[in-house]
């Protein structure tokens, strides 16, 4: 089996009007036996910005770690806040940079333009070929069954509060369906006056 | 092989011999989605067949009606989808001929099973999905794995877009994760069990390329069959 299913997880981001969504399950396991399940891995990296990384936990430990001391380096010596678009060509390039012994992770990133508030959603592969949708992405190891639901119920244009009811039904039907992800979930909504974090109950089995 | 020398002489090549790998086994895609209700069953097959990047054809039903209100769904490799329908309808009738009756969608079953099972260490490479009108006049729907296990369910999604399609169902019909009083939930009607199936096919064409082309579309009551065909995206 893939390193990259090694733990098992699931992240999705989905854009909305104004608004973005990004959400991820809480378990962290070692192949099928679950270790713990709060395990979150959506981190907030900028006042209006997340990262989502899935993949094999301790690369995105130390994927996480190494990107905020790039991103805090950066906004030292520009004394400004980066935005979304930036930091995923960093990402990118960071990922690429190890090419040939890649770190196991499938990276996703969701927020708004700190200056445009432009709603902005973006995953790459484990070596950093980005893709920024205007409707939504996936990673993880129920990523075929959320294409599935995430396909049906995302339409243009929702609002904070139906952005979240697609994306927490999405998450929620597609992880039932993979034995290594679920064990609850965290919905995180991103508006420009504020950030709406929900926990979701799910079935834990 | 190559120690015979066979590959020196391209005369005497002949193709699938000379491969030391050959596969007896091909996936040609294709998905299936089946829904119960009380007094109906729906079931629903894309009509793509194909082989890697190729499509060898648009149009081809995966649906096969095994008895008035039998029909089975079948994808995986087309050349065991061939065989085992066409085994299977030897065997029912010879059971028509022996029993003087028709086989209920149950007794299908279980016989689906056995002949599955039959080749065990060889197995027809196919998903399989069974729908009809049982005993007692119930929509049923039974799903298979391509060793004859079997499970009698109210909805499934099978074949190369069933991880995708299965949770929509999930929350669309099972309305697993919605927490209303049973009151407020949509009831199953044939209308609405046939726009869940044309909607899940429509998102599976998206992301799935062995999905695709067009839907025929099954509705199976005490009274017959009716047919139906949406088209799909051809990419």
């Amino acid at each position: 089996m893939s390193i990259l299913a090694y733990n098992g997880g699931c992240v999705v981001a989905m854009r909305g009007k104004d608004c973005v969504a990004i959400a991820t399950d809480h378990r962290f396991g070692v192949q099928a036996q679950t270790i713990s399940t709060d395990f979150k891995k959506v981190f907030h990296i900028a006042p209006r910005m997340f990262l989502g990384l899935t993949g094999l936990q301790t690369d995105i430990l130390t994927v996480r770690d190494r990107l905020m001391f790039r991103k805090n380096l950066y906004e030292t010596r520009e004394s400004r806040e980066m935005a979304p678009k930036p930091f995923s060509a960093m990402l990118s390039s960071f990922l690429y940079e190890h090419r040939f012994g890649p770190y196991f992770i499938e990276p996703v990133v969701a927020g708004l333009d700190p200056k445009t508030l432009k709603p902005f959603i973006c995953n790459m592969d484990l070596i950093g070929c980005p893709n920024e949708p205007d409707d939504f992405v996936v990673a993880g190891t129920c990523a075929e069954q959320l294409y599935g639901m995430c396909e049906t119920l995302w339409r243009p244009d929702l609002d904070p509060d139906q952005l979240f009811e697609v994306i927490a039904q999405s998450m929620m039907n597609a992880f039932d369906r993979d034995a290594m992800s679920g064990w609850g979930a965290t919905v995180y909504v991103i508006e420009k006056d504020k950030i709406t974090e929900r926990s979701l109950k799910t079935r834990m089995d | 092989m190559s120690s015979l020398g066979f590959e020196q002489f391209p005369d005497y090549q002949v193709p699938g011999v000379k491969h030391p790998d050959f596969s007896p086994y091909e996936s040609n895609g294709g998905s299936i989605v089946a829904i119960a209700g009380d007094d109906f069953v729906v079931i629903a097959a894309d009509t793509r067949l194909s082989s890697g990047y190729n499509i060898h054809s648009r149009n081809q039903s995966k649906l096969f009606k095994l008895s008035p209100k039998t029909v089975l769904g079948s994808t995986g490799c087309w050349a065991d989808t061939l065989s085992l329908t066409g085994l299977m309808k030897v065997r029912m009738q010879s059971y028509e001929h022996t029993h003087l009756r028709t086989m209920t969608t149950d007794a299908v079953a279980q016989m689906l099973s056995i002949t599955m099972y039959n080749r065990r260490f060889f197995p027809y490479y196919v998903s399989n999905i069974l729908a009809g009108i049982d005993k007692d006049g119930k929509g049923v729907v039974y799903s298979y794995d391509p060793i004859g296990h079997c499970e009698r369910a109210t909805y499934r999604a099978g074949g190369s877009a069933g991880t995708l399609l299965q949770p929509v169902l999930d929350n669309q019909i099972g309305h697993k994760n919605i927490n209303l009083p049973a009151g407020e939930l949509p009831p199953l009607t044939k209308e609405r069990a046939v726009a869940v199936a044309s909607d899940t096919f429509i998102s599976a064409a998206e992301r799935d390329i062995y999905t695709g082309d067009s839907v025929l579309i099954n509705v199976i009551t005490k009274d017959g069959i009716e047919e139906k065909v949406l088209q799909l995206r051809q990419d």
